[in-house]
């Protein structure tokens, strides 16, 4: 299924849910609107035409430009009815989903791909986008006493974390000899 | 600062010495040390023939303390630490030498001419110490020995020295037994890996690296965790080592190399080896840590379980012979491979496959090795254990292995027989004439402790060729196969070896004839399992590949 | 053992027969498997919910060994990214190489050479065995069998010869770079890779007959960690893990990069006992069935470099004019089969040379994150068998 087809039965589905398309460049994507996301995941997971069953990544985006942050959903179909045969037709989508840089909430799917948990954490984590209904929303791979989402574009790199220099510059200023 | 030079390395130029100098310096200095301790001897003690005893001793631990020092001093790695301790070690090897010499000089001096000459007197002393015979009569009787060494062998007789020297032996093999064992498992380990195991210490494929290691153990930290229980904690190796070590004590290594002869010594061996378990609970609890408590509840639970289906395979040969003394289960196995007891029923035979997995089992030796798994607990209930500590708890557990592959030596493959026939050894005195000689080769030929060790080694090796090979099976199938394959197997081989040795004491001949063969078609089966090692060894040999090529390197051995 | 836990398992009520039956519970205790537990391959910290010997629940920790490559990756070149990417997947890193330059080739419309291409296969397929070998051998060092750890390192051992004669580093490539290969093959290279895989193809053989076929080892590893296609699929599970539940999905079919589709190759996926010589108790997608598979996947990456050898064609091995790249304002998502599963990388160019936002989706952090779901009302022992089996590497998960 090309992912015009897909645009195309999510814009009679949810209408006014589909916020733009983009369909040149190297990754076709649709842009859906944060409160109704979890509604369309369910149908793009459970819609039989569809079956968008394997969610390969979750990729935070900070769009300080737009003063925004997103977060680009890469899924996959993966057909399951003949595992033992060659599986060669296959079709991939990307979903874009923008939220407020200020107050970054996106509503979680991990009730609908179990691999959104660690990815979702992995997006509070690093870019700070929270993710409601989320059922463990806690760092992942920072420290859980970390200030600062590391991959926002304006984080500032701390000098120190416990008293262990984490840059050069905080040798400078604080000789211990 | 000082660096160390490490003699396998070949940059390091070694400092010349003048070694034929100093070995005419050193021979001088001890003859004139002999001269004068004679002139002393004979001085003090009225030209005794006792003196040169002292001269004898005195002279062999300076030599002694000398190899010991240049040993250490040659082997500079170590050396460089240890040689401060050398000079203390010569000095007082020397002085206690001379110190013990004197005083075993004193009491033969006393017993000797005090107590022995007055034996008519009081014959109540004679019987106290035990002996027989005084020096003249020994002298009289082997008179063609310098009087001096009969007066040396002259103690033998008494029971309280003979004791004093078997003890020491025993605590000797205690300590060489581990110490070889695990330098052979390293061995094996890495032919069969396709390394070559420790080749650098000592010299021939690594030789000393056991004693190295014993040398690292010993300088380590004795490292004690906060939080353990400080006083268990520090007890714990000992209630391990001491068991196995007792162990030893009621082994046979002969009809006549035994140190007490018990008549329940199966039993008193059994129970020596079953309270190390004590041992591993008290580590595990002490150290205050989970793994460790894991590795002990482990152990808890596979030693007790595997210890009934263990206790019941040994009481069938128990049945066949018997007796609960080893010295007569051993010595019933005199008519060579087939009166093996392995081999006389096919109850033995199972019982002996079910004693040796159990073995495996009580000695936490692959595939059994749960308590000390380390994929799973790290090190079980060694895990907080560093140093002198840790090593103690290694020599039980290869003390222990020695001591269940030793027994299931006497109880079913023929102890320390070989597989000829005993009887066959009335020819070889009939050809050679009854002397030492002939008695040495009778020993090598028919029945020696050399017969026991070389089966015993061959089991330990089947034992070390299982843990490199097999992985580790889980704590559900352990238990699974004590307590519902094992243990009903041996209660069953129990009964059968029951009706067994009833049926035996009928007279038909049918009976007789049906046992006889069985006998046989068992003895030859074991005979051709038996060659069936060199044979897989002689078949992994003929096909072995090696690279060659562009891809070649040095020649490993088990590629 | 609650009516609930078995009833959920009924496999428990079959295999796991022994004293852990009826109601035993005891004490729960927390025990802290890691970050410094020889069976957690690195730094996986889990932190095990125990009663008695079963582990009621697993919760893996993670970011031991987080660097925050993708905060790198936005703040250099391309081409100076790549040596990172050989840090995430350190025992795959040609894959990781291979999938990072498709990604930057996708997005600046680069051709790579013909001659490039086969190289990049050769390389990536050999480390796919390599990554194997290691995953086989720690495998078995989880279940307590060491001697196959050192046959599958002295084989991995003349790989990295390989690698280190054809691109001079033993572990962090950096051979594969956007636009081709870093460097051509030395000369006598393919002689002596063709050498190697004469004497590799029937090692195979002593692995199986080692560990695989092993009955100590089924025992330990069937029945254990089962995971359905489903579930794999829901927590993104990819590669030998999906092949394990029996699934015939791998992108070199599905969606061929750097001439996959030319070459001539199966996907081995796992079999129920009983069918292509599967032992006796093994269930699909449990770990034997994936332990296999990665051994199967070796004789293709064989069969792979053997048809690669064949044809490599004469020219360049790098594309021209690579220079300062500038990255057009577009986006790409790219994914390429890893050993562990579906590399992905994420790029995003903003017209300058430094790309926008670098995200790589890790094999390993995706397969790890079943764990929680597989080790509930496991034995203690089953756990390292479960995480082995997954074949996680940590520099990958906290990239």
């Amino acid at each position: 299924m090309a992912p015009e087809d897909i645009f195309k039965l999510l814009a009679t589905e949810f209408g006014d849910a589909v916020e733009s398309t983009t369909f040149d460049g190297g990754h076709p994507h649709v842009t859906i609107k944060p409160a109704s996301w979890p509604g369309v995941a369910l149908f793009l997971l459970e819609n039989a035409k569809l079956r968008l069953n394997l969610l390969r990544s979750i990729t935070a985006l900070d769009l300080l430009a737009d003063d925004k942050l997103a977060c680009v959903y890469d899924l996959m179909h993966v057909p399951t009815d003949d595992p033992e045969t060659l599986i060669t037709d296959t079709f991939e989508i990307a979903v874009r989903v923008v939220t407020d840089r200020n107050s970054p909430v996106i509503p979680s799917v991990a009730h609908v791909w179990a691999a959104a948990d660690w990815h979702e954490r992995e997006a509070f984590d690093l870019m700070g986008i929270h993710f409601s209904n989320h059922p463990d929303l806690r760092r992942i791979l920072c420290t859980d006493d970390w200030v600062g989402h590391p991959l926002r574009k304006d984080y500032v790199f701390p000098l120190e974390y416990h008293g262990i220099p984490a840059t050069t510059e905080f040798e400078l200023t604080n000789p211990r000899h | 600062m000082t660096q160390f030079a490490f003699p396998w390395n070949p940059d390091v130029e070694k400092p010349q010495f003048a070694v034929a100098t100093r070995a005419v310096i050193l021979a001088v200095i001890l003859a004139a040390l002999a001269v004068a301790c004679n002139w002393v001897t004979s001085s003090f003690l009225d030209g005794h023939p006792l003196g040169t005893l002292l001269v004898v001793f005195f002279i062999m631990g300076s030599c002694l303390s000398l190899v010991v020092a240049g040993i250490i001093k040659t082997w500079r790695g170590v050396g460089r630490m240890l040689f401060r301790f050398a000079l203390v070690i010569f000095i007082g090897a020397v002085l206690s030498a001379g110190f013990g010499v004197w005083l075993v000089n004193m009491l033969f001096t006393w017993i000797s001419v005090d107590l022995v000459a007055n034996t008519a007197n009081d014959p109540a002393v004679m019987s106290w110490f035990g002996a027989s015979l005084t020096v003249g009569e020994m002298q009289s009787a082997i008179g063609w020995l310098p009087s001096w060494i009969v007066i040396t062998l002259w103690p033998l007789q008494f029971p309280l020295i003979r004791d004093l020297t078997a003890l020491g032996a025993i605590v000797g093999l205690f300590n060489i037994i581990p110490v070889y064992l695990i330098w052979w498992e390293r061995k094996v380990a890495g032919r069969i890996q396709s390394r070559l195991g420790p080749m650098r210490v000592g010299g021939w494929h690594g030789w000393a690296q056991s004693f190295a290691d014993g040398v690292k153990l010993i300088l380590k930290e004795d490292l004690i965790p906060d939080d353990a229980d400080s006083k268990l904690y520090r007890i714990a190796p000992y209630f391990a080592i001491i068991p196995s070590m007792l162990a030893f004590v009621g082994l046979p290594f002969g009809m006549t190399y035994v140190f007490r002869e018990l008549d329940v010594a199966l039993v008193f061996v059994l129970g020596m080896l079953g309270i190390e378990v004590l041992a591993v609970i008290l580590a595990g609890w002490a150290s205050n840590n989970k793994w460790s408590v894991y590795g002990a509840m482990r152990e808890a639970v596979q030693m007790v379980s595997y210890e009934i289906p263990m206790g019941i395979a040994l009481l069938i040969p128990v049945i066949c012979v018997g007796s609960l003394s080893l010295q007569t289960i051993g010595d019933s196995q005199s008519g060579g491979w087939f009166s093996w007891l392995v081999f006389t029923n096919p109850f033995c035979f199972v019982a002996f496959i079910c004693y040796y997995m159990a073995s495996l089992a009580s000695c936490k030796r692959a595939p059994f090795d749960l308590p000390e798994a380390e994929s799973e607990l790290v090190a079980g209930f060694v895990t907080e254990y560093s140093g002198f500590r840790w090593s103690l708890f290694f020599f039980a557990e290869y003390a222990a292995m020695f001591v269940v592959c030793a027994l299931a030596v006497i109880l079913f493959l023929g102890g320390w027989h070989s597989p000829l026939p005993a009887a066959w050894s009335v020819h070889v005195t009939d050809l050679l004439g009854d002397n030492v000689a002939t008695r040495g080769i009778i020993g090598l030929l028919f029945n020696s402790p050399v017969w026991l060790f070389v089966k015993a080694l061959f089991l330990l090796y089947v034992q070390i060729w299982l843990r490199w090979t097999l992985p580790r099976i889980r704590i559900d199938q352990v238990l699974y196969a004590c307590i519902q394959v094992l243990l009903p197997l041996t209660m069953l081989l129990l009964l059968g070896v029951t009706l067994w040795t009833w049926a035996q004491t009928s007279d038909n001949a049918g009976w007789h004839l049906f046992s006889d063969i069985v006998n046989w078609v068992l003895g030859i089966g074991g005979f051709i399992f038996l060659l069936g090692f060199p044979a897989i060894a002689a078949f992994g040999f003929y096909h072995r590949r090696r690279m060659v090529g562009n891809l070649a390197v040095e020649a490993l051995p088990a590629s | 053992m609650s009516d609930t836990v078995l009833e959920s398992q009924p496999d428990l009520l079959v295999d796991h027969d022994s004293g852990t039956q009826g109601d035993l519970r005891t004490e729960e205790m927390l025990i802290n498997m890691g970050p410094q537990h020889p069976s957690t391959h690195g730094v996986l910290r889990i932190v095990l919910r125990t009663d008695g010997e079963m582990v009621l629940e697993a919760i893996p920790h993670i970011g031991y060994l987080h660097r925050c490559a993708e905060k790198i990756g936005e703040n250099v070149q391309p081409y100076q990214f790549i040596p990172y990417t050989d840090r995430m997947d350190y025992l795959a890193g040609m894959n990781n190489n291979q999938g990072f330059a498709l990604a930057i080739e996708r997005l600046a419309g680069i051709e790579v050479p013909a001659r490039a291409q086969v190289i990049r296969v050769i390389l990536a397929e050999l480390n796919r065995i390599a990554s194997h070998l290691v995953s086989l051998g720690t495998y078995g060092l989880d279940m307590g069998a060491f001697t196959a750890f050192l046959y599958c390192f002295r084989e991995r051992e003349m790989i990295l010869d390989m690698f280190e004669a054809a691109c001079g580093a033993r572990l962090t490539y950096s051979a594969i770079t956007v636009g081709g290969v870093h460097d051509d093959l030395p000369e006598g290279w393919i002689e002596r890779c063709r050498e190697f895989l004469d004497y590799f193809e029937p090692k195979i053989n002593d692995y199986n007959n080692l560990l695989s076929f092993n009955q100590i080892f089924v025992k330990r590893t069937s029945r254990v960690g089962i995971i359905s296609i489903d579930e794999c699929l829901a927590y993104g599970a990819t590669g030998p893990m999906l092949r394990g539940s029996g699934l015939r999905w791998d992108l070199r079919k599905t969606q061929p990069y750097d001439g996959y589709e030319t070459y001539d190759f199966e996907v081995p996926i796992a079999y129920p006992a009983g069918v292509n010589g599967v032992p006796a108790g093994v269930v699909v997608g449990d770990c034997w069935s994936r332990y296999y598979v990665r051994v199967l996947e070796m004789t293709q990456s064989v069969r792979i470099i053997r048809q690669a050898m064949d044809r490599l064609p004469e020219g360049p091995t790098e594309a021209p004019k690579l220079k300062n790249i500038k990255l057009p304002d577009d986006e790409v998502y790219v994914e390429v089969e890893n050993p562990r599963g579906q590399l992905g990388f994420y790029v995003r160019g903003d017209g300058s040379a430094i790309p926008a936002r670098v995200k790589a989706r890790g094999p390993s952090f995706c397969n790890l994150s079943i764990t929680t779901k597989v080790c509930q009302d496991v034995l203690l022992a089953d756990v390292p068998a479960i995480v082995g089996s997954i074949d996680v590497v940590m520099g990958e998960v906290d990239r």
